[in-house]
């Protein structure tokens, strides 16, 4: 039973993991960016819905209001005066401007927040739980967030197979010369496309950060986790993506039930296993 | 007579070549010239020069852009501090040891991130990273959390006063550099250097030329581990102790090393060199601005890679074909070739 309980928590804490990850498999999926400041972009979410909660007493999931339009802008703007710039040179260009904003990023937070840690406060249902049969207790938060994953998955495979800006998007990624060509604008499109992956970071930050501390420093392990989960699914797979989140949670479950110190190594290390016998991930759809 | 020559040299490398003789020997005798200040911004900026030029190999010649070189700092800190407190082993043959053991440990690292390319090779040796320092974290022998210090005796064997000391490790920070250069110049000039040149301008294209793609870019991962290793030993070797965030951390290894070599020129031997110069001056004038200097770091490194992607030597390469350290080989045409005339 304790098993059970186990892999119950590991996969609703995967429901997080995914959330981090549909933001970077969007913008590798579109434009084959990796971006390193993903994690940052997170972190940043999540103080841009302190400063709300703070100056307008909203709790935080109701500040997702103002949180998400502004991340969206934002992404918007970056990809379009920045990002853009960076797509037709190889691979180190796009990897080492996101790295100058991942440090603009971490230290900017650093000047304007100090050190310190917060955390946001959603009130009772942090530590409300329901009893399931056979003695597992969960969390109501965690079932909420992993809910809100398969949405999120959900709205976007709508998006991407059933409108037409999906189709531009789809376009896009196999072939942007083509797509332009056939009368799509890549840099709306490109920018759309980060902002539209803005949109699910600022919900993956504000949710994640209504159940853990962060800090300025608070983002590349988020990066590290939203890419262990991309990889343990399979590239360009969104329903491969919950579950590599899922793996990676019941590993780092499985870890934690044997020290707490070993919950974070432990998932590093299912992620290098399954790296080494799966190369391709567990439910790969794309190559490359 | 040949009707053409290959040329292997430039008229500025051989000026070049002479005039570095007298400065390295002003470097050399700086323990003599200079105080421990000196000696010490020095002795940094030599083992900089060395991780720069390491990194500039994997990423700017055989594509490897790894953000997880600090791995292999971190495990040669924590050799040689093992081998000479657990093992009670001399400090300089552990010194030795230390990058050998960075370079075996290597070796199982590549076949997980080797199944990985381009962006997504980069944040996997990162994960490899965090696996090694969270399980130095773990290790009760590894002093876990708190890490490892250097025992007055095994410092003592490094010279027996504090003079001596910091004249040894400098200038074994400044030999590790020179070693550095030298080995990867020369493998540059190598058949391997044309073989990781094709790579870097074109790995489709090399590979269909017959170069085997994979061993080259294997046996390059691991001889860079293991020189990294080795300065990362030295590194920590004048710091005394080491803590797993102190010795796996990526700002201090990766982060400022990458910032280097692309501001100097990704993909030369002169880039890392001047793009160490550029780190450390800003970092002594912009110091006392705190986190603002970082951000203005990653803004430069930003505008760099944006407006002038091969750096700071690239575009003075594209402008003024000036090159000290010549890996290339041209044809020169030579008398007999010219035509007569009629």
């Amino acid at each position: 039973m304790e098993w059970l309980n186990i892999i119950i928590q590991g996969s609703l804490l995967g429901g997080i993991y995914a959330l981090f990850a549909i933001g970077l498999s969007l913008s590798f999926g579109i434009m084959r960016l990796v971006n390193i400041a993903h994690g940052d972009l997170i972190v940043l979410s999540a103080y841009v819905a302190l400063v709300v909660v703070q100056d307008t007493g909203l709790d935080p999931i109701s500040s997702l209001v103002i949180v998400v339009p502004v991340m969206f802008v934002l992404g918007y703007a970056l990809q379009r005066g920045l990002l853009n710039f960076t797509l037709t040179g190889g691979l180190l260009p796009p990897l080492l401007v996101t790295f100058g904003i991942s440090v603009i990023i971490q230290n900017g937070l650093l000047q304007g927040f100090g050190a310190y840690t917060h955390r946001l406060q959603q009130g009772a249902i942090e530590t409300a739980s329901v009893q399931l049969p056979g003695g597992v207790s969960v969390g109501v938060y965690p079932l909420l967030v992993f809910a809100v994953a398969i949405l999120a998955i959900a709205a976007l495979q709508i998006l991407f197979y059933r409108t037409r800006l999906g189709r531009a998007f789809r376009a896009a990624s196999d072939d942007a010369d083509t797509a332009e060509l056939m009368g799509v604008d890549n840099r709306h499109l490109f920018a759309l496309a980060l902002g539209i992956a803005m949109i699910f970071t600022a919900l993956a930050g504000v949710l994640f950060a209504i159940r853990t501390n962060f800090d300025p420093a608070a983002g590349p392990i988020r990066l590290i986790l939203a890419f262990e989960a991309v990889i343990i699914g399979g590239l360009g797979s969104m329903w491969g993506t919950l579950l590599g989140g899922m793996v990676l949670g019941i590993a780092q479950a499985v870890g934690a039930a044997l020290s707490p110190t070993w919950q974070i190594l432990a998932g590093h290390i299912a992620f290098l296993i399954i790296l080494i016998i799966r190369p391709s991930g567990l439910f790969p759809r794309t190559r490359d | 007579m040949e009707p053409v020559r290959v040329e292997r040299g430039t008229a500025a490398s051989r000026v070049f070549a002479i005039l570095a003789v007298p400065g390295f020997a002003a470097l050399a005798a700086l323990p003599w010239w200079g105080g421990p200040g000196d000696m010490r911004l020095v002795g940094e900026m030599a083992y900089y020069v060395a991780l720069a030029q390491l990194w500039n190999l994997l990423a700017g010649y055989a594509g490897l852009v790894s953000v997880g070189q600090q791995a292999y700092v971190g495990l040669g800190a924590y050799a040689l501090f093992y081998m000479t407190g657990a093992l009670n082993m001399n400090v300089y043959l552990a010194l030795i040891l230390a990058g050998p053991f960075a370079g075996l440990m290597s070796i199982p690292v590549s076949f997980a991130v080797f199944r990985l390319r381009g962006a997504y090779f980069a944040v996997g040796s990162w994960v490899v990273s965090e696996v090694f320092a969270l399980s130095a974290s773990l290790i009760a022998v590894l002093g876990a959390g708190s890490g490892l210090s250097l025992t007055p005796a095994i410092v003592r064997q490094i010279s027996p006063d504090r003079m001596g000391r910091d004249t040894i490790l400098y200038l074994m920070s400044l030999a590790s550099s020179v070693l550095v250069v030298a080995v990867v110049y020369l493998l540059l000039r190598s058949r391997h250097g044309l073989a990781l040149t094709a790579i870097r301008d074109s790995e489709p294209a090399s590979a269909s030329l017959g170069v085997n793609t994979f061993r080259t870019k294997l046996f390059i991962y691991v001889a860079t581990a293991t020189c990294t290793g080795l300065v990362g030993g030295l590194i920590f070797l004048q710091k005394l102790r080491v803590s797993p965030e102190a010795g796996f951390s990526i700002n201090d290894w990766t982060v400022v090393v990458i910032f280097m070599v692309v501001i100097g020129g990704i993909g030369t031997i002169e880039g890392p060199f001047i793009g160490m110069l550029i780190y450390i001056v800003l970092r002594e004038l912009l110091a006392d601005l705190g986190t603002f200097y970082l951000m203005l770091m990653g803004a430069i490194a930003i505008a760099v890679m944006l407006k002038a992607p091969f750096g700071i030597w690239g575009w003075v390469v594209q402008r003024y074909d000036l090159q000290l350290f010549p890996v290339g080989r041209r044809l020169a045409l030579t008398q007999s070739d010219v035509p007569p005339e009629r």
